[in-house]
Parts: C-alpha cells; sequence; structure tokens
C-alpha cells in the first residue's frame, strides 16, 4: 500500500507530512515516558520482522498480492506509541534505500500505515477484547479482527488521499480500495495470530509487559 | 536457559532473517494499490524516485535475482533492526536522564 510520488497532489502531501511529523513527535514524547527496558529489544526485533514480512507478497486473488502491513501486530506487543515509532523506522528505511513508497508521500504512508494502521488496530483491539472477556481464544479472535480493520482502515484513508489529490475518482476508488484490502487483510489477520500465538508460547511475559509498562508511566 | 532469556532477541532477529531469507517466493503480481491504480488508469502518474539506493529490493551487482533479494532483504531486515533497538535504546537513556533530575 506505499504510495509513490506521482499520486498526491501538494495539499495532500504537505497535509499528510504535517500530520505524520506531529504523530510521531508525540508518540516519541510518549514512548520515552513509558518504555520498559525490556521493550528496548522487542521494538528492534518488531521493527526487524516487519520489515522482512513486508517483502513477503502473498496472492489474494486475480493477480493481485498484498503483505503484512503489522500495524496491529506492532500495537498489541507494544502499545500504540512504540509501534507508531516501529512502523516509522519501516516505513522510512523502504522509502529512504529500497525506493519502496514516494519521498514526498512518506507523510501519507506514514499517516496510513504508522498512525491509522496502529490506532485502528490498537482501539479495535482493546474494544474486541472488552466484548469477548480475558480468555485465550478471545486474545487471538481480537487480533485478527484487529488486523483485519487496521489494514481496511489504512486503505480506506489511501482511497481518500488518491481522492482529494484528483487522482482517481471517489466512487470507485473507495470500494476498490476497500474490497482489494478486505482479502489482503484476512492475510494480515492470519499472520497477526500466528506471531502472537507464537509470542504466547515463546515469551508470554512480553505480552503481559505492555500492561504493566503502562501502569508504571501513569504513576 | 538463562542466556535465552536475556538474548532471546537475537532469536528474534534470525527469525526475521529466516522470512528475509525466503522473500523471493514472494508472489510477483501487484499489490493491492498498484492493483487499483492499474485497473483506474492512474498507474503511470507514479514518478521514478530521484534517486536510487537499493531500488525494487534488488541488492545492485549481485546477477542472480534470488540472491540479490535475499542480499536486500537481509541488509533492509539489520537496518531497520538497529534503528529500531538504536531508537528505542536512546529514548529509554532520556527516560533515565528525566527520572534522575526529577
Amino acid at each position: 500500500m506505499h504510495i509513490p510520488d506521482g499520486f498526491l497532489n501538494t495539499a495532500t502531501a504537505v497535509t499528510t507530512w504535517v500530520a505524520s511529523t506531529g504523530g510521531v513527535g508525540y508518540a516519541v514524547r510518549r514512548v520515552t515516558r513509558e518504555l520498559d527496558e525490556r521493550q528496548v529489544p522487542l521494538m528492534g526485533v518488531t521493527a526487524a520482522f516487519i520489515f522482512a514480512a513486508q517483502m513477503m507478497n502473498f496472492t489474494v486473488a486475480g493477480g493481485t498480492s498484498g503483505h503484512l502491513l503489522g500495524g496491529a501486530l506492532a500495537a498489541i506487543l507494544l502499545g500504540p506509541w512504540a509501534a507508531t515509532l516501529v512502523l516509522t523506522c519501516v516505513l522510512g528505511v523502504q522509502a529512504l534505500i529500497f525506493q519502496d513508497g514516494g519521498l514526498l508521500a512518506l507523510g501519507a504512508n506514514l499517516f496510513n500505515m504508522a498512525i491509522v494502521g496502529v490506532w485502528v488496530g490498537w482501539l479495535a483491539y482493546r474494544g474486541l477484547q472488552r466484548l469477548l472477556g480475558g480468555r485465550t481464544w478471545a486474545a487471538f479472535v481480537s487480533g485478527f479482527g484487529a488486523a483485519w480493520l487496521s489494514v481496511v482502515g489504512a486503505a480506506l484513508v489511501a482511497a481518500v488521499e488518491l481522492g482529494l489529490s484528483g487522482t482517481a475518482v471517489w466512487k470507485v476508488v473507495l470500494p476498490a480500495m476497500g474490497g482489494v484490502h478486505a482479502l489482503i487483510g484476512i492475510g494480515e489477520g492470519l499472520i497477526t495470530t500466528a506471531v502472537l500465538a507464537f509470542v504466547r508460547v515463546a515469551r508470554p511475559d512480553l505480552l503481559a509487559l505492555r500492561e504493566l509498562s503502562r501502569s508504571e508511566g501513569a504513576r | 536457559m538463562k542466556a535465552l532469556k536475556k538474548y532471546w532477541w537475537l532469536l528474534g532477529l534470525l527469525l526475521a532473517l529466516v522470512v528475509a531469507l525466503f522473500s523471493p517466493l514472494a508472489s510477483p503480481h501487484p499489490d493491492g494499490l498498484e492493483r487499483v491504480a492499474e485497473d483506474q488508469g492512474f498507474l503511470d502518474a507514479g514518478q521514478e524516485p530521484p534517486y536510487q539506493v537499493v531500488p525494487d529490493y534488488l541488492f545492485p551487482g549481485i546477477a542472480s535475482e534470488p540472491l540479490a533479494t535475499i542480499a536486500a532483504g537481509g541488509l533492509g531486515t539489520l537496518v531497520v533492526f538497529g534503528l529500531g533497538y538504536g531508537l528505542a535504546r536512546l529514548l529509554r537513556r532520556r527516560k533515565r536522564e528525566a527520572s534522575a533530575r526529577g
């Protein structure tokens, strides 16, 4: 879903750059206040895994592919603020070194995936968990639902940016982006759930860490 | 067991590198946005980047495409790990300094 340069008009590119700079800047302040020592390596590992997984495109349908975005996964593992920073590292390296996603469009890509994707995933995860209760299966269902919603949410915001830029027609681009990413979101949900299951078995304390650091940060 | 508890992140990084190792097997089809851009005729609006370092996830100078992809993926995975870890370490130090002052 990385928007290349040329798809967005100047107003949209500038607006999303300003919004993303503000969002990432505020995330830096929040993470500075709340980060637990054990989350330091976890931020590196999560960023590395999301980068590698984003290279693994999977076929969805009709000659179209998708890949993990990782916003929901990072938010569930690290909380939304650190997740925004993790996705910022991934998207920044992709744009600067790999020419994946434009430089003028980086603001929009950060906004869609590091902010919208992370927060839709995070809020959906919290909401679903509250709805379903604290059982093990509920955590996985919540993870799957959060991952799916985060991809569709990010795609719809990207479609809005394309519509605002006059690049695509609103009525066509919104359902098209939503539809194809509703399929890609299933892959996102499966990968997210698998990784959460793995972490739950290998290092259950890392999942509990987020709650801990949050309550410490509040003190 | 104690070493595993301390160096688990190395295993995590290794796992990410293993994923990168499999990247030549990724689906070659255009992704969701490219598909929509193609269908709706605005794919050509995309501009070439002003400079190129490792375009298309192919490490320059390696003839074999799968190997070039693996090299690019490995490089990116390590760079992103270093960046994420380094940033977290930096912010963590700032927190300690702030609480020492307070």
